[in-house]
């Protein structure tokens, strides 16, 4: 949970190699047809361009919706990085995106029905400034993979926490107890692109204490303190886990849109960590349940899914940081084996059992690899 | 850095550079830390006049700093010498003592985050960043220096390793092949009458005391040493300390502790050599064969000793007076007039605190002490937690703290309003003589 802050994976986003900004319509060369201007017609079954090169700097794509379904049009930098995109246009109908556009490689993809990943067409923005196209090839296919990772892992925490909103409507405290920490595994695992929207992270995962004055408190933590502190499952608490799944479901849809880059990857990796070494550490996460130990975990596998994505450029910039964060990731899981607990529904012990010593054991060993894990980014950014 | 790091602060820079210093502080613009070595290399030339010469100060290194450092207020102490800095040398205002534990058991490892710690140590007590600094490096990647102390004087500095008798032997086990190298002096403390030691405010494998005029650049330094070990070491517990309760400056008042008393009055001289030989430096022959790499160095005993402030602002003046053995205005010893008046201890009470922890009832027996107050807010119970934090140095703890707390401990009426709660002993080697050279590296060769 980190909702009073703003995206820091789209701030780094923004302050990497992003390649295009979005939305900077003032210099546009001029309407229908000009230099600058790419038609894009789409039907349920096309995307069809009037040209494939265009010079870079700023471009007006006009949008034409010849189909029978509601479309949108993506221009995706390599990577599938958004640089900018236009939801909800009705059969029939028009719209124009402009965006400046560097010089590179770019896909603009049409998506019939608002859906997949779209009829996809190669362009290329020609221009001198041709650089900050030249990424490592191995970096788009972290992103790319990352993408999928974090879609995969949004796919699969639906029918886990629909189980858990289920226990919580047909009043089953025991149920939903068990259901609650397996509900929120996914969700740990790829915090720092959900909280990089924003809007959700604040329904779907705050604390009492992090709410802002007339918020409403929402989402697992409320439900959390219904079934471990009051005990009772309210009638609210009912409407609040169908809000939860709505929310979640919103999550789903959106997350594999998400700006991501080689950078905000590496330091989402390293904001996992942070939610361990300020929430989860001190066990005030998981106040209620204590099943702080899990989304420990979860936090964890996330920052290592990104590493291993990462890793054949780290390695190749950074050997020696590799090394040790290969170290370090192997001994935070011994460390976490050590607290397992078949017993228990999520498989670790209850984080009101883990000792101070125990605590402060977790936390150096947190520490150990979130300080190397804060150098990953500069591995990836600076080539050598 | 701009200087050569064995050279002594005495010529540091240039008197063009000094100069060039002096227009821009005269400009009014804030004073980088680098830019104030100059006029820390100017004060502590002065210093080593007075003291009879820059020869004592290359002689001894930075230990040979005399009294009149203090005057120097924000200069830079030299990192390098013979013996470590923040021992012998003037003792500062502030403190921020770490200790650590070892958590890597690669020696390999250890051994080079002790070189680059000392590597760190030298650039911040010369007032430098840490590696690249803190600003100005990559903008996706986290600074090397933490940054809290940019644009602060080097603030005097100085950083002081130990190794403890667990980094030699835990639970049995040899842990970095060091069994054998541990020195006899480095005993574990017994257990004495009244501890009521925490073990989370005791022992370590390693410690560092920072010292420094300014708390701020002793919390960054021991900030910045705790990142570059994480994964190597970590902190196992610190104290921030202020308001230095004994000088080792013998013309400068004595400071008062959290009592209210002066109580550092016969504290050995930083200038005092032949007093630091007998007492604080660890001979060439004090330790045989493989402990050898002690000499020049000193061992270091740390107490958090917790003091019953309520209690004893409840005391009256009479028997707060009669526990010290001193009256509390002047400091003077009981039946005479000044501070530094040779006590007669027969006229004292014999549980007064200064008969018992004197020279004559101890045999002789002096160690420098260096010891801080501290207040960490107040312990839930609404008491003020304060105290002192004591920081002893010695030639042997044996013959040091070990016999002197023994007949405190059994005999101080103070013990009635204090109370020991946490407890280390390091080895503090011999000083880092040059820039190549590193701390712990006798121990390790």
């Amino acid at each position: 949970m980190r909702a009073l802050r703003s995206s820091a994976v789209a701030a780094v986003a923004a302050a990497a190699a992003v390649t295009a900004v979005a939305g900077c319509a003032a210099k546009n060369d001029g309407k229908g047809g000009g230099k600058g201007t790419v038609e894009v017609t789409a039907t349920d079954s096309s995307c069809e361009l009037s040209t494939k090169e265009f010079p870079a700097g700023h471009v007006r794509f006009a949008v034409q919706n010849k189909g029978s379904k509601v479309t949108e049009v993506y221009v995706y930098a390599p990577g599938d990085r958004i640089v900018t995109e236009r939801e909800n246009i009705g059969p029939g109908t028009s719209a124009e995106i402009t965006a400046e556009v560097k010089a590179g490689a770019y896909e603009i993809a049409c998506k019939p029905g608002m859906k997949g990943d779209g009829i996809r067409q190669k362009v290329t923005a020609s221009g001198k400034a041709a650089g900050t196209a030249k990424r490592d090839p191995k970096l788009d296919a972290a992103v790319a993979a990352y993408r999928e990772y974090v879609q995969e892992q949004a796919d699969q925490t639906i029918p886990k926490a629909q189980k858990f909103a289920d226990a919580v409507k047909s009043g089953d405290l025991d149920a939903a107890k068990k259901a609650y920490a397996l509900s929120r595994v996914g969700w740990e695992r790829t915090e720092p692109v959900a909280e990089s929207f924003g809007d959700i992270d604040p329904k779907v995962d705050v604390r009492a204490d992090g709410l802002e004055p007339g918020q409403k408190w929402t989402g697992w933590h409320k439900l959390e303190k219904s079934l471990w502190e009051t005990k009772k499952i309210s009638g609210d608490d009912k409407k609040l886990a169908d809000q939860l799944m709505t929310d979640l479901k919103d999550w789903q849809k959106r997350v594999g849109k998400a700006e991501i880059t080689p950078t905000s990857m590496a330091n989402g990796a390293k904001e996992l960590l942070d939610e361990v070494a300020t929430g989860k550490v001190t066990g005030e996460e998981e106040r209620y349940s204590h099943t702080d130990l899990i989304d420990f975990q979860g936090n964890v596998e996330g920052a290592e899914k990104a590493y291993e994505l990462l890793k054949p450029v780290a390695a190749k910039n950074e050997p020696a940081l590799a090394k040790e964060l290969d170290k370090q990731f192997t001994a935070i899981h011994a460390q976490l084996d050590k607290h397992r607990d078949d017993k228990s529904a999520d498989g670790f012990a209850s984080y009101d059992t883990v000792s101070k010593s125990e605590r402060k054991e977790l936390s150096d060993g947190v520490n150990a690899l979130a300080e190397p894990l804060s150098k990953l980014a500069a591995a990836v950014a600076t080539g050598k | 850095m701009t200087h050569d790091d064995g050279r002594t602060s005495a010529d540091a820079t240039t008197g063009d550079e000094k100069a060039a210093e002096g227009t821009r502080a005269a400009d009014g613009r804030a004073p980088s830390r680098r830019s104030l070595i100059g006029w820390g290399g100017a004060g502590l030339a002065l210093g080593a006049v007075a003291a009879g010469g820059t020869a004592a100060a290359l002689r001894t290194g930075s230990d040979a700093q005399p009294a009149g450092a203090d005057a120097t207020t924000g200069a830079a102490i030299t990192f390098h010498g013979a013996h470590q800095a923040g021992i012998a040398s003037a003792v500062q205002d502030r403190l921020h003592f770490a200790a650590f534990d070892v958590t890597t058991d690669d020696r390999d490892e250890l051994i080079a985050l002790l070189k680059e710690w000392t590597k760190a140590a030298a650039r911040m007590t010369a007032g430098d960043a840490v590696g690249d600094g803190a600003v100005g490096g990559l903008a996706e990647a986290p600074p090397d220096d933490t940054g809290e102390a940019l644009g602060l004087p080097p603030s005097r500095l100085t950083l002081t390793f130990g190794v403890g008798p667990t980094l030699f032997e835990k639970d049995g086990k040899d842990r970095f092949g060091l069994k054998d190298r541990r020195p006899e002096a480095l005993i574990d403390l017994p257990q004495f009458p009244g501890d009521n030691l925490d073990k989370t405010r005791s022992g370590g494998d390693l410690c560092i005391q920072a010292c420094a005029d300014d708390p701020q650049v002793a919390v960054h330094a021991i900030r910045n040493l705790a990142r570059i070990g994480m994964g190597k070491i970590a902190i196992r517990w610190s104290q921030l300390g202020f308001g230095k309760t004994s000088s080792t400056t013998p013309d400068a008042q004595t400071p008062r502790n959290m009592l209210g008393f002066k109580d550092g009055t016969r504290n050995i001289a930083g200038t005092d050599t032949a007093a630091l030989d007998k007492h604080v430096w660890v001979g060439e022959k004090d330790e045989k064969g493989k402990a050898g790499w002690m000499a020049g160095g000193s061992y270091l005993v740390a107490r958090r000793i917790r003091m019953h402030i309520e209690t004893w602002d409840r005391t009256s003046l009479k028997e707060q007076e009669d526990v010290f053995g001193r009256d509390k205005g002047e400091g003077a010893p009981v039946g005479r007039k000044n501070e530094r008046d040779e006590p007669h201890l027969k006229s004292m009470l014999p549980t007064a605190h200064v008969r018992l922890a004197h020279p004559d009832t101890n045999g002789g027996i002096r160690i420098l002490r260096r010891g801080y107050s501290f207040t960490d807010g107040t312990d839930g119970l609404g008491r003020l937690d304060a105290g002192l934090f004591f920081l002893a140095y010695q030639r042997d703890v044996r013959e040091g703290f070990v016999p002197l707390q023994r007949r405190l401990a059994a005999n101080d009426a103070l013990n009635e309003y204090i109370q020991h709660v946490g407890s280390a002993v390091f080895a503090v080697p011999p000083g880092v003589r040059k820039a190549d050279d590193w701390w712990g590296r006798q121990l390790f060769a």
